[in-house]
């Protein structure tokens, strides 16, 4: 067979003198990089993604997966991947997928971002011995309400109020399907917003019947393809999200190849075993904002009125899309940057197209605040939040809570290797293959995953008891509180932030 | 561009005492009350706010303006005038005092809009917000530090004692004063950043710091409210306007939404005092003043005391007759009340509500 040109990546090592042949690797990778040989193990380096399966199962550690030293010749404009992608797409014609977010090098401008601390005049606030708030509610706020206070003295609400999605820390699960990842996969998600009191969603899959006892902690997703969409499904969760795109793949659909449809998500979905599940890059009755508005309303009358979310990706003209699916009826803007996550994605289409979350965080709550209807909705920023200080700094550029993904999925294994769409993650959690999905065992890593937003509730704690507030009300939109640092005064302007040392 | 700013900070003293039956008292009780607090100021802003002390004018509203440049005062009577019926223009009577040395020309207004200015929906209170609005944010080197009826803000760069005697506060007599005394750490001396901070009726003295500054200005601005002076205390005094007069809140409840009970408070109260506590801070969240703070507002039925929810800065309350005081310290009060019938320390986020007899 024609060897590629384009060169492996990784090469995968065995320390002969270290490996007792025990075959876990073998048994481990699901790329199918290591078969036995007879007397030793042989190595497929080519189909080696570096997910590091293997290494952490090897009991000898004698599995090395080092980065390819040969590379093309070093060059600055013609980078490693470019040269390896024109080799590829010459011997494929094809589109390179990829997984994951962009891992480009674009600045990146959380880390340009440092939060103030309280010194002397006044005081910071101990988080171990004093309240400290995170609970946050989703959805329309009335802009004032009206109170009266009853013959016995208590106060009694004339005000009827917009339904609510309560979380107790600011932090929800971004929608990933059953189909992109697996059914123990969604279940770990499920179990973890159930136990830490926020929600996880369900992405374009439908719902799977073993997540029916978490439907206090999920939400519900209507896309493009409408898979597994019926009057249950709408009702199933705390509420309805309508996914326009994905920061990902702004403007793109969805292609859920056959081999990733067994009977349970064929079942969960509404569609034959095996065939491919196609979401349209838009949504076939949505050619509008106010088709957009249609279908919010006939949700809404499907569900008695509960809270829906629209999800679109960051792209140049966010603020004035945002603005009109605020005024479309929206209860939730669900704003997703370019470094959000993908099952599956061109890379082409995830390294160019779209903004960053941070720049779309500012320029939407600034235009909601401008045309006076910021309390219409809650805005939801996602994209690569990748620790609570990022969380931290999207809550104060004014976003109302963060969605998390891909550090979620960390907790589970993943390795951000990017190789999603190929639907043979080792760890089990982008595949169907039941041999990779039983390796997930729910229970246990969901207790990793409550470790990890207990963790976060830790430190958005500290950070808020660092600022002197006890309430995160206190630090949503608090730009004050940031500042920049090697930042260019547009950016600056842009964000709403002064630059360190002013 | 409005981000830009140059944030105030300052610590504090203030005073406070209404009189429940209308008594009018003269200014030097509150100028003997704030003046033993003088190590709580560093001499670069004092106050002092009174209600009451205009009964000949008290259907008009009387604005106080500085002119840090007085060729505009020309300007500003120009727009004054093409808006309302002015009543009395006076320069407001000052003392030469020695630490003074430089003070901004002052002069009050008597004034009403004109009628066929209220025109559409527009009520007349807000008529008068947007004029100080539009003057405070666009006239360079004019400032209008107060615009209630029947009371008056004196404020400037100088000890208490010595603005006291620069503006004869003793002159004055009204039935809720209110003063205090300040220690800011970042601004150059600028009489309109001394406190007290009034728009209509309302008037704020302050002592703290709002850590949540940044998000309750941005909201605000949501309103129209220009956020001029960049300091804390004028975050306070929009915020009741905009929750009591516009939103029609009642004061208890706008306490309840500016400092606002935990979470756990208000999971444990009955259905219904959860419910309307609940749905108070998902609407007010961006409201709710957050960081050490304790404040005095006055208003044209009462005074009102307040601390932040965790009682970071010193507020002491006393009764005696009708008379109650509030201040940052208990010997403030005794100075000129030394035997008080009653004396306490209000619980952190606790109002403390005294209003006018009718």
């Amino acid at each position: 067979m024609f060897k590629s040109l384009a060169p492996p990546e990784y090469l995968a090592t065995i320390d002969r003198e270290k490996c007792i042949r025990c075959k876990r690797c073998i048994q481990n990778c699901g790329w199918g990089v290591y078969s036995w040989g007879g007397d030793k193990i042989l190595i497929n380096t080519s189909k080696c993604v570096k997910c590091l399966r293997c290494y952490h199962y090897c009991p000898e550690e004698a599995i090395e997966i080092k980065d390819n030293p040969t590379k093309f010749k070093n060059n600055a404009y013609w980078s490693f991947h470019h040269i390896r992608n024109i080799k590829r797409q010459a011997e494929t014609g094809g589109i390179p997928l990829t997984g994951m977010g962009s891992d480009q090098n674009y600045p990146i401008l959380f880390d340009n971002l440092m939060i103030d601390a309280c010194q002397v005049t006044n005081p910071s606030i101990d988080p171990l011995r004093e309240p400290m708030e995170l609970r946050t509610y989703l959805g329309k706020k009335p802009s004032s309400v009206k109170i009266e206070k009853g013959k016995d003295g208590k106060l009694k609400l004339q005000t009827k109020m917009p339904p609510q999605i309560k979380l107790d820390l600011p932090i929800i699960f971004s929608p990933m399907s059953f189909g992109s990842i697996s059914l123990n996969a969604q279940k770990v998600l499920a179990m973890a917003a159930k136990e830490c009191g926020t929600v996880m969603n369900t992405g374009e899959g439908g719902l799977h019947e073993d997540l029916f006892p978490y439907k206090s902690n999920i939400m519900v997703q209507v896309a493009s393809g409408r898979f597994g969409v019926n009057p249950d499904y709408l009702n199933a969760g705390v509420a309805v999200e309508i996914k326009i795109g994905q920061g990902a793949k702004p403007g793109i659909g969805g292609h859920l190849p056959g081999e990733k449809i067994p009977l349970e998500v064929a079942k969960t979905r509404m569609i034959p075993v095996g065939t491919d599940a196609i979401s349209p890059a838009p949504q076939h009755d949505i050619y509008s904002i106010e088709d957009l508005r249609q279908l919010i309303y006939a949700i809404k009358e499907a569900t008695n009125y509960k809270p829906v979310s629209v999800k679109i990706a960051a792209v140049h003209n966010v603020a004035a899309i945002a603005s009109g699916i605020v005024r479309a009826g929206a209860d939730i803007v669900y704003l997703d940057g370019f470094r959000g996550g993908t099952g599956a994605a061109p890379s082409i289409i995830r390294d160019h197209l779209g903004i960053p979350i941070e720049h779309a965080i500012a320029a939407v709550d600034d235009r909601l605040r401008q045309e006076g209807i910021r309390n219409e909705a809650s805005i939801v920023a996602a994209g690569g939040i990748r620790s609570s200080a990022d969380a931290a700094k999207a809550i104060a550029l004014g976003a109302d809570a963060c969605a998390i993904a891909t550090s979620a999925l960390i907790t589970m294994g993943c390795t951000t290797c990017g190789k999603c769409y190929t639907g043979n993650c080792s760890w089990g959690i982008t595949t169907q293959r039941p041999e990779l999905t039983a390796r997930l065992d729910p229970e246990v890593y969901a207790e990793r995953l409550i470790n990890l937003l207990h963790a976060w509730t830790h430190e958005l704690k500290e950070i808020l008891g660092a600022l002197g507030i006890n309430s995160i009300d206190s630090l949503r939109g608090n730009r004050e509180r940031l500042r920049g640092i090697g930042l260019d005064t547009q950016t600056l302007d842009i964000l709403g932030v002064k630059p360190a040392g002013r | 561009m409005n981000h830009n700013y140059q944030k105030d900070i300052s610590g504090c003293g203030l005073t406070g005492l209404i009189s429940k039956k209308k008594n009018r008292l003269s200014g030097s009780h509150i100028v003997k009350s704030l003046c033993l607090m003088n190590d709580r100021g560093n001499g670069l802003g004092a106050g002092y706010a009174a209600y009451g002390i205009y009964p000949e004018f008290k259907d008009f509203y009387a604005f106080h303006i500085m002119y840090d440049e007085p060729s505009v005062r020309w300007t500003v009577e120009e727009y004054l005038k093409s808006n309302y019926h002015l009543e009395k223009i006076e320069e407001i009577p000052t003392f030469p005092v020695k630490a003074i040395s430089i003070s901004p020309l002052l002069v009050r207004y008597f004034m009403k809009p004109l009628k066929d200015k209220l025109v559409g929906d527009i009520q007349e209170a807000d008529f008068v917000v947007n004029t100080v609005m539009k003057v405070n944010s666009e006239i360079e080197g004019a400032y209008i530090f107060s615009s209630g009826k029947n009371m008056g803000a004196f404020k400037g760069v100088g000890n208490p004692c010595d603005i006291a005697e620069f503006f004869r506060i003793e002159d004055y007599e009204g039935y809720i004063w209110t003063a205090h005394t300040r220690f800011p750490t970042n601004t150059p001396g600028w009489w309109g950043g001394a406190h007290p901070f009034t728009l209509l009726d309302w008037s704020i003295v302050h002592n703290g710091e709002i850590s949540s500054y940044g998000i309750n200005k941005r909201y605000l601005e949501m309103y129209g409210y220009k956020l001029t002076l960049l300091t804390d205390t004028e975050v306070a005094a929009y915020l009741l306007d905009l929750l009591i007069r516009r939103h029609g809140l009642d004061i208890p409840t706008a306490c309840l939404a500016l400092a606002a009970p935990f979470w756990k408070n208000i999971d444990n109260k009955d259905e219904d005092e959860r419910e309307a506590l609940t749905a108070l801070r998902q609407a007010y969240g961006s409201a709710l003043l957050n960081g050490p703070f304790s404040i005095l507002f006055g208003h044209s039925k009462g005074l009102v005391g307040i601390n932040d929810r965790i009682k970071l800065r010193p507020l002491v309350a006393a009764i005696k007759d009708d008379i109650t005081y509030m201040a940052s310290e208990e010997s403030a009060i005794r100075a000129i009340c030394p035997t008080p019938e009653k004396v306490w320390a209000p619980r952190a986020g606790e109002a403390v509500i005294v209003n006018l007899e009718d």
